[in-house]
């Protein structure tokens, strides 16, 4: 720790050497942070959909909404449940939806994906604070008219404000745009449960999502749902199943970024070798005299692993402050668990920067290690001899 | 004569070129007093630098023993040895073997580093040293901005900034024009007379070896009084 | 030839460092060969598909089912050669995380339009007989370690319920690009199981296979069949079936733009690494280079020096790179064959792979030889380093 001021002034002196060096390690940092910010998004966008104290009620096994069907009797005898809180005029918080995917063009590559439209009741909205009507208006009961989320009515055609989409033998006309926080509902078009019924010809539900009077109580709730022989349903927290509907998408982003930026990592461990080999050969005389002016080779060691951390703690810096500015990205892919379009931001976390420093500290000691061990172990008389 | 500073005891050195053994030093018995200033001289390959490496300590003897101040050099282990060097010695190159990446004053601040000082301390020390060299107008110089009889006189000052009783220099004038050596010598000198440093020099060149008190020579690895 | 000699001997000068610089340029090679072949892999079930076969499917998206009255319509039409259909079946083996691709197909009309397909004569005869046999592929069948016999149990997820079936027959891949981690079973055990216990969503599938004569023909074809079914209440929408496949492709385009942006990051740090060797190595020998043109040498031998030193290690990097890509990319396709059922290594990726690297070679020069050649002698001779 003594040569600090060493160790800096020497990355200082060779600077196109330092620079390429310090751009190969922020390089590995930026793809190892960009990755975990994407999977980072997502989860936060799943996570942010989801209630505290919401419960949401699917058929048995069926993993998702969109596969999920629940008819109408067993609807209405959960909807009388005593767990489910009531409003302030003694109705019951909970909602009977409906969900499917329409297959529409993007804006970006005149490509279609696939955009969730939910069939929702008055309650719905309640159910769910965060939701704004932000531009346009509800849609008037019985008409074909339908609001669509911020997120979708950017990126989808004809789900813009004003726009028609055409699904279920109708022109749907979008009315009003909707914004929930940045929640996963934003990549939705919702419209009135009874019209898309109709329109898809599908008489059931998807869901029932329910506020519990007491959230502690949800382990109850749930056990005598599930132990219904008349239901045949699951019963999940609601923040826990929005969470499950990012594993797949999130295991593989992770699984793929973490395997990329570890072959990268050792592309940049080369270069910050063979930077450390060639300042030390530069450097052997000024090796030896340090040593016969009584500095130890441990402290000769560590200045040259100093040297390494240094370079790739600025490469980390610079990696991760890149990577900060692709918050301002907006992603939209589909998410493999429900097949659906979703879009979701690149998003920095406390851990994200902790982890991308360890990772370019790792570099830098791996890097910079046995070139260190090198100089360290250089005989004064013969380092003093090498011109 | 007061009682010895520097002692070399039956010192040999050879070195091993795979299975070939290259006698260096022979037999070699020194005794330098303490405030001494003590010229080594002789022909190159003579063995006068690996002389002067005992002494510090960064070489050790194939036998005999080296003792400076009472302590016997060649018995201590490699980090005992760092730490004796930084308290006790003072070592100046011929090629002065400067940082070029650091300037004059952190050139000659390097040494202090290994010491308990605090930053305002290490700064009058360095000034002290520098002012004696003649240099302190120089102190944000970096190497390259120096004559060579500048960067040397710089690796005087850190040679004695942490104030050793002994000050080893190899062939200092070696790499200098004859007024620049003369400087240099003359610096050493004063070193010697002004604050009772005990000076070894090596060196082939006889003016500067005048300076000196006590001349010796080396030659074909035995040492001869002149 | 006496410049190549100085050539190698500037290049193992510093041979720690050589090495280094080689083995940083093979990795760099290796990454971007399996990345572009992990991209290639995203479109192997567009490559695999072939053009006489349309797919139709729901206007409104795949999750709607279309009456299986359907296919009398479509047969009838003149170019039609074939139909058949099939049904997403997606149940659950064991455990959510064992997905793979189940599909509820008509046995005799679709395994006769996928002759890629190759199963023994007599499994498939057992498999068109029972009722709750199924067929899977060589691949999926060696991830559960199933064989013929075997009865296996799903849990439906659209289906509900148990559904228990027996392995009756192991297809194998007529092509090094065919799919052979599906899992056929009968449409008939489906349908009887959903009229017994919901009469609604019986005699419905998700999508029809139709085989025309004429592949020249197929946007023509598949205007004809959506026009028969407009303004009903299952609109169609007719496609090739790479337009089918590139669909699901186009679905994930962020992620694959995503590896493209990364394959060509990867040519960055090649660059990075190499043009850090070679701007330390033409520093350390700006004198030698004065003293070479002192002696008469012109630019253009030192110029050749510098390339031809850079070309030696590109070269040997960049070859070795494809030699470690062999072994690494089949033990990732180990590894993610239950994404990605194919994943093969094209020759073409390694030769892409191997011009970048001696591009980036030629590049990581230009700098340094300029400043090489452009030094004066007087200069480059007082510099020591």
């Amino acid at each position: 720790m003594l040569l600090i001021h060493y160790s800096y002034k020497n990355i200082l002196a060779r600077k196109l050497t330092s620079l390429l060096t310090v751009f190969g390690i922020g390089l590995v940092v930026f793809v190892f942070c960009a990755v975990l910010m994407l999977s980072n998004g997502l989860g936060e966008t799943l996570i942010a959909t989801g209630e505290d104290g919401n419960a949401i009620v699917i058929r048995k096994a069926s993993q998702t909404e969109v596969q999920s069907i629940i008819y109408r009797d067993v609807a209405n005898a959960i909807k009388a449940d005593a767990a489910i809180e009531k409003d302030a005029d003694g109705v019951p918080i909970v909602t009977s939806e409906i969900l499917v995917l329409i297959n529409q063009n993007k804006r970006s590559n005149n490509k279609p994906s696939n955009v969730p439209v939910r069939g929702v009741t008055g309650m719905s909205i309640n159910i769910r604070p965060a939701f704004k009507l932000v531009e346009g208006r509800m849609w008037q009961p019985g008409t074909s008219e339908i609001i669509a989320g911020s997120k979708v009515a950017e990126s989808f055609q004809g789900c813009g404000l004003g726009e028609t989409v055409r699904f279920g033998m109708r022109d749907w006309t979008v009315v009003g745009l909707f914004e929930t926080g940045g929640s996963g509902f934003e990549s939705e078009l919702w419209g009135d449960i009874d019209q898309l019924m109709d329109a898809f010809g599908r008489p059931v539900f998807s869901s029932l999502t329910m506020r519990l009077a007491n959230p502690e109580e949800f382990e109850v709730f749930r056990a005598r749902l599930e132990g219904d022989p008349r239901y045949t349903v699951e019963v999940m927290r609601e923040k826990e199943y929005y969470e499950e509907q990012s594993k797949f998408t999130t295991i593989f982003i992770n699984a793929m970024g973490v395997t990329i930026s570890i072959i990268f990592s050792l592309g940049a461990i080369v270069g910050a070798m063979i930077t450390m080999y060639a300042a030390v050969a530069n450097r052997t005389t000024e090796i030896g005299t340090m040593r016969a002016l009584g500095f130890s080779r441990r402290t000769i060691l560590f200045a040259f692993l100093t040297e390494s951390l240094l370079i790739a703690l600025i490469g980390g810096a610079i990696g991760v402050l890149t990577a900060t500015f692709l918050r301002l990205v907006e992603v939209s892919t589909t998410n493999w668990n429900t097949f659906a379009e979703l879009a979701f931001s690149f998003e920095i976390s406390s851990e994200i920067v902790l982890y991308a420093f360890i990772f370019a500290i790792v570099m830098g000691i791996v890097g910079g290690f046995l070139p260190a061990v090198r100089a360290a172990r250089f005989r004064i008389v013969t380092a003093l001899r090498a011109k | 004569m007061s009682k010895s500073f520097v002692q070399l005891h039956n010192v040999n050195k050879s070195y091993w070129r795979d299975t070939l053994e290259i006698p260096v030093l022979h037999n070699i018995n020194l005794d330098v007093p303490e405030g001494e200033f003590v010229a080594l001289m002789g022909p190159s390959g003579s063995g006068k630098t690996t002389l002067l490496n005992l002494i510090a300590g960064i070489d050790r003897p194939s036998s005999g023993e080296v003792s400076v101040n009472g302590e016997s050099v060649s018995r201590l282990s490699e980090s005992a040895l760092a730490r004796w060097r930084s308290r006790n010695i003072g070592f100046v190159f011929q090629f002065y073997n400067l940082m070029p990446v650091l300037n004059a004053f952190e050139n000659v601040e390097l040494p202090l580093l290994l010491t308990k000082l605090n930053r305002r301390e290490r700064r009058r020390q360095v000034e002290t040293a520098l002012s004696i060299v003649g240099l302190a107008d120089r102190m944000k110089h970096y190497p390259n901005q120096l004559s060579g009889g500048q960067e040397q006189r710089v690796a005087i000052a850190r040679a004695v900034v942490t104030d050793p009783r002994l000050i080893l220099a190899d062939e200092p004038t070696g790499d200098l024009d004859k007024q620049s050596a003369e400087e240099v010598m003359e610096l050493l000198s004063r070193l010697n007379k002004e604050f009772n440093k005990t000076i070894i020099v090596v060196t082939h060149d006889p003016r500067a070896a005048e300076k000196a008190h006590i001349q010796r020579h080396l030659d074909k690895g035995e040492l001869n009084h002149l | 030839m006496k410049v190549l000699k100085l050539v190698s001997k500037n290049a193992t000068r510093h041979l720690l460092r050589t090495f280094l610089t080689i083995l940083g340029l093979a990795i760099a090679v290796m990454a971007f060969a399996v990345i572009r072949t992990s991209i290639d892999a995203w479109y192997a079930g567009a490559n695999a598909s072939s053009p006489n076969r349309l797919v139709v499917t729901n206007n409104i998206s795949l999750v709607f089912p279309l009456p299986l009255a359907y296919k009398e319509k479509i047969e009838q039409l003149d170019g039609v050669t074939g139909i058949s259909w099939a049904q997403w079946f997606g149940g659950t083996y064991v455990d959510p995380k064992n997905f793979f691709a189940q599909f509820a197909i008509d046995g005799e009309s679709y395994l006769a339009l996928y002759p890629e397909y190759i199963i023994p004569a007599v499994q498939k005869e057992t498999f068109l007989k029972e009722r709750n046999a199924v067929i899977v592929g060589r691949a999926l069948a060696d991830r559960f370690g199933w064989s013929v016999g075997d009865p296996i149990r799903l849990i439906g997820t659209i289906y509900p319920g148990e559904w228990d079936f027996v392995i009756r027959g192991i297809y194998t891949g007529k092509e090094e690009t065919t799919d052979e981690a599906q899992w056929f079973m009968r449409y008939e055990y489906l349908d009887e199981r959903m009229k017994a216990e919901t009469p609604g969503r019986a005699g419905q599938v998700g999508s029809f296979i139709v085989q025309i004569a004429d592949p020249s023909k197929a946007a023509q074809m598949s205007a004809t069949i959506d026009s028969i079914f407009v303004n009903s209440l299952a609109e169609t929408k007719t496609q090739t079936e790479e337009a089918f496949q590139l669909s699901f492709v186009a679905m994930a385009s962020s992620i694959v733009t995503g590896l493209r942006i990364v394959s060509f990051m990867v040519i960055g740090i090649i660059l990075l690494v190499l043009a850090n060797t070679m701007a330390m190595t033409a520093r350390e020998r700006v004198s030698e280079y004065a003293v070479m043109k002192t002696l008469g040498f012109r630019p253009i031998h030192i110029l050749g020096l510098i390339f031809g030193e850079s070309l030696v290690i590109a070269g040997i990097g960049g070859l070795l790179g494809i030699l470690v890509t062999f072994p690494i990319s089949n033990l990732l396709s180990i590894v993610i064959k239950d994404f990605f059922p194919v994943f093969k290594l094209e020759i073409i990726t390694l030769a892409i792979g191997m011009i970048a690297s001696i591009t980036v070679g030629i590049v990581a020069d230009i700098f340094p030889a300029l400043k090489a050649v452009k030094t004066p002698i007087v200069e480059g001779l007082r510099i020591v380093d």
